[in-house]
């Protein structure tokens, strides 16, 4: 019943890559077993890169919740109207596109920026402006496809087609404004000299989701509507 | 130079001003403790609802004095209107499910108790965690205001129905901003327990101390974690369903109300919308969100029998397989609640078998529990016998469960109140008693007090016996076709009931006053209680009895501590006693071994 590991544990150096983290269980670790060191690896994954996908977990779910409610909705009635999508979206489209590979780069720069290599990098935070600059541009456009399709009659309530249309891009703009926030605030750190390579990686993933996400909304908004 | 390494937990300096360290508190046990007044708060006042409704069931046109405080045209003279009644039944409903069941056992004691157990100095992103009980504030003040405003709360019922709940005040009192306020409600709610699961993940994930693999964390700190999973998946599905409710209401769209409704001789004006709709996005949050409230509660009383039975249960990990297939079915069970509602008869098949399925998690844990009692020397206190009253009461509620699982019983019982009687005792009741378990057990770490025990006997007695005379006779009241959600029984066959219902009232007044000796135990022993004779009162072996009583700032005053046992080790030889704490290196026997 009662079993112990009698010897303070050991680190396991092979699976510690960054020997920075130290003082946690690492949940990579599934086996109790007592004695076998795996219990006692000193890595874990910082909280933020969990954290990330927990975020991303729960927008999928949201966004699958409106996806059903889409689906069940037109096919419940015949009062679904279809209308063309501004064609507007498809430049925003490449915009959001445009912005994941500045991203990229900045990333690239600023790790290299943060490794040391000062000299070869001379300004690590100038693809992140673009990018930010993008992600704002993204969001004005969607605005102007909002004026569109109010230029074309069609409003919140005019139509469930259009209904889900406002709500669907209203919420994914949403989203990507908390990007935004994202960016400026790694933008604030890089400034100070405080920034944390895992809190760049977090922002970037939840960027590229957020292009991803669109990439799915536009063929589900193409589909359906 | 920059900073390369290290997490992103953001290990804030000690507060110093009031507001900061009570108020607007980043540390997770103020965080915990808030959660918990909020809970207990939210508790009296869903009580308080409840009698007003048993009073109006039992004595129809008995004015009850001040129910006109709470609504003028509600209640005339005292007495209470139909749709009044509704509206109370509404918001118990509400109040209890969400703010006390999903809030206590969860919220309140994982918040305190989830990063000491997996020995962290606190929740990742404190500020996350800040705002998720602020918004889960914001959201029982703005659920509150529904009385106060226009005219009274919505009357729904927590399921909060479509078309009902869409067609605006066309339906009723409160059927137009008492929704909205609903609906805006728990939409906020969702948000703080999205932030808290994310916490709540990222904590038993990430910041577990040195030594503390998955399978030595306590049984608690499982439950905790696999409810937060569970939260995360429910509450982002509920609150796209309050989004589309609010704008059916304020914005003329029509996502859940049907072409050419009439009510109350009332044309609507929406089109075309899924009444069945509204149901879908609902129970998808609905039943997990009753496994929400109930598993935290399974870890907790898991948890206090172990430490007051001196030995682990049967299977560690029996148990936890059997919490996480509670929470993978708990997702693939909820159409059985629109049995009634005309859907395909084939997919009332399909929620039929995994609704018998799901209660073979839930038999194993119990049979776990109670074979694991057998034989033991248990510690007769006031937590381990609410924790003995949590197995029976989720027991004697759970095995209604069985027949209602079926379509052809459930469509004669559906809307009786056999369902009522069912899900208070198996959901309600049961996890009150983990609520009442846990705080008799965890006060003296939280307060740095003892509670007093003979009060606390006392408290149980009252509630288990008050419990069963109130419960047990609504299965009985099902079965002889009483219809629930109903304001008053004036029907013949319904007239012979109405000494049962009046036994039930009484039942729940004596209850419920029995309820004040908790109250009275829990403030007096907050300030003037004994104070506890170490850290280690119950001689319990998981991390958060290795630190001080009540915990410092950073839990474990500067140190890390190194995990070294699995989270039960009672029934062997140490230096201490007939245990080893998981943060102990000492070496020690089995009982078996010595001999």
């Amino acid at each position: 019943m009662a079993t112990t590991i009698h010897e303070p544990p050991q680190i396991d150096s092979r699976r510690s890559p960054e020997p920075g983290h130290s003082g946690n269980g690492g949940w990579r670790n599934m086996v109790p077993a007592d004695g076998d060191l795996r219990v006692t690896l000193d890595y874990s994954p910082p909280p933020s890169s969990t954290a990330i996908f927990v975020v991303m977990f729960a927008v999928i779910m949201m966004f699958a919740a409106f996806t059903s409610a889409l689906i069940v909705r037109k096919g419940s009635s015949l009062d679904w109207q279809s209308f063309t999508l501004p064609s507007i979206l498809y430049i925003n489209t490449f915009v959001l596109v445009a912005s994941s590979l500045t991203l990229e780069i900045a990333r690239r720069r600023v790790a290299v920026f943060m490794g040391g290599l000062k000299s070869r990098v001379e300004s690590p935070a100038r693809w992140l402006y673009v990018t930010l600059f993008l992600g704002l541009l993204f969001v004005a456009g969607q605005y102007v496809a909002w004026l569109q399709l109010r230029s074309e009659g069609l409003y919140l309530a005019t139509n469930p087609s259009s209904s889900f249309f406002y709500l669907l891009t209203a919420l994914h703009a949403l989203h990507v404004l908390g990007g935004l926030g994202g960016l400026i605030y790694v933008l604030r750190k890089l400034s100070k000299s405080v920034l944390r390579r895992n809190q760049l990686v977090a922002t970037a993933r939840y960027w590229h989701f957020m292009g991803i996400l669109w990439l799915y909304l536009l063929l589900l908004l193409w589909m359906k509507l | 130079m920059h900073d390369m390494s290290g997490h992103a937990v953001q290990h804030h300096a000690p507060p110093t001003s009031f507001i900061r360290k009570h108020v607007f508190s980043l540390d997770h046990k103020v965080i915990g403790k808030q959660y918990y007044a909020l809970a207990l708060v939210a508790a009296l006042t869903g009580m308080v609802l409840s009698w007003f409704m048993r009073i109006h069931l039992a004595w129809n046109s008995a004015p009850i004095p001040g129910l006109q405080l709470l609504s003028k045209t509600g209640a005339p003279g005292g007495v209470m209107t139909p749709e009044f009644y509704l509206q109370l039944m509404t918001m118990h409903g509400t109040i209890m499910v969400f703010f006390v069941l999903t809030t206590a056992p969860f919220a309140a004691f994982g918040n305190f108790f989830l990063p000491i157990q997996v020995g962290a100095e606190d929740m990742p992103f404190p500020r996350f965690n800040m705002m998720s009980f602020w918004v889960t504030f914001s959201a029982f003040l703005v659920l509150m205001s529904s009385f106060i405003l226009g005219d009274g709360p919505t009357l729904g019922g927590w399921t909060q129905y479509a078309p009902l709940n869409a067609v605006g005040s066309a339906a009723g009192p409160g059927q137009g901003l008492g929704v909205v306020l609903w609906m805006a409600s728990i939409g906020l709610f969702c948000v703080g327990q999205l932030l808290g699961s994310l916490n709540f993940i990222t904590t038993t994930l990430d910041l577990r101390v040195k030594g503390m693999s998955l399978m030595r964390l306590p049984l608690s700190a499982w439950a905790w974690f696999i409810t937060s999973c569970m939260g995360l998946t429910a509450f982002a599905v509920l609150m796209p369903g309050c989004i589309l409710a609010i704008l059916d209401h304020v914005a003329g769209t029509s996502f859940f109300v049907a072409s050419n409704l009439v009510v109350n001789d009332q044309v609507q004006p929406h089109s075309g919308g899924s009444t069945l709709l509204w149901q879908h996005l609902f129970w998808f949050f609905g039943h997990p969100e009753v496994y929400i409230a109930i598993v935290p509660g399974l870890g907790i009383v898991s948890h206090i029998l172990i430490t007051n039975m001196r030995k682990p249960m049967l299977s560690h990990r029996t148990l936890i397989y059997s919490f996480g297939a509670l929470a993978v079915l708990s997702y693939m069970v909820y159409g059985h609640h629109m049995f009634v509602s005309g859907m395909n008869p084939y997919s009332s098949l399909a929620f039929s078998f995994p609704t018998l399925v799901i209660t073979i998690p839930s038999t194993i844990i119990v049979l776990v529990q109670v074979f694991s009692l057998y034989g033991s020397k248990l510690r007769i206190n006031s937590a381990s016998l609410f924790s003995l009253g949590f197995i029976s009461m989720f027991v004697a509620g759970g095995v209604s469960g069985f027949f209602l699982a079926q379509p052809s019983i459930d469509i004669m019982l559906h809307a009786t109140y056999f369902v009522v009687g069912h899900f208070h005792m198996v959901m309600g009741v049961a996890a009150m008693f983990g609520i009442f378990a846990g705080t008799y057990f965890w006060f003296p770490k939280m307060t740095g007090r003892m509670m007093n025990e003979t009060l606390g006997k006392v408290h149980f007695w009252c509630s288990f016996v008050g419990a069963y005379c109130i419960f047990m006779p609504f299965h009985y009241l099902g079965m002889a076709g009483n219809v629930r959600r109903y304001a008053s029984f004036v029907d013949d066959y319904l007239q012979p009931l109405i000494p049962v219902h009046r036994f039930i009232t009484v039942a729940a007044l004596l209850t419920g006053a029995a309820q004040l000796i908790f109250l009275y135990n829990l403030i007096h022993s907050r300030f003037w209680g004994a104070l506890p004779p170490n850290d280690n009162p119950w001689e319990a072996t998981s991390l958060e009895w290795s630190t001080a009583t009540p915990p410092p700032f950073d839990n474990f005053g500067g140190k890390h501590p190194v995990v070294y046992h699995d989270p039960y080790q009672y029934g062997v030889q140490s230096s201490v006693g007939d245990y080893v704490m998981q943060a102990s290196p000492e070496q020690v026997k089995t009982e078996d071994e010595e001999k």
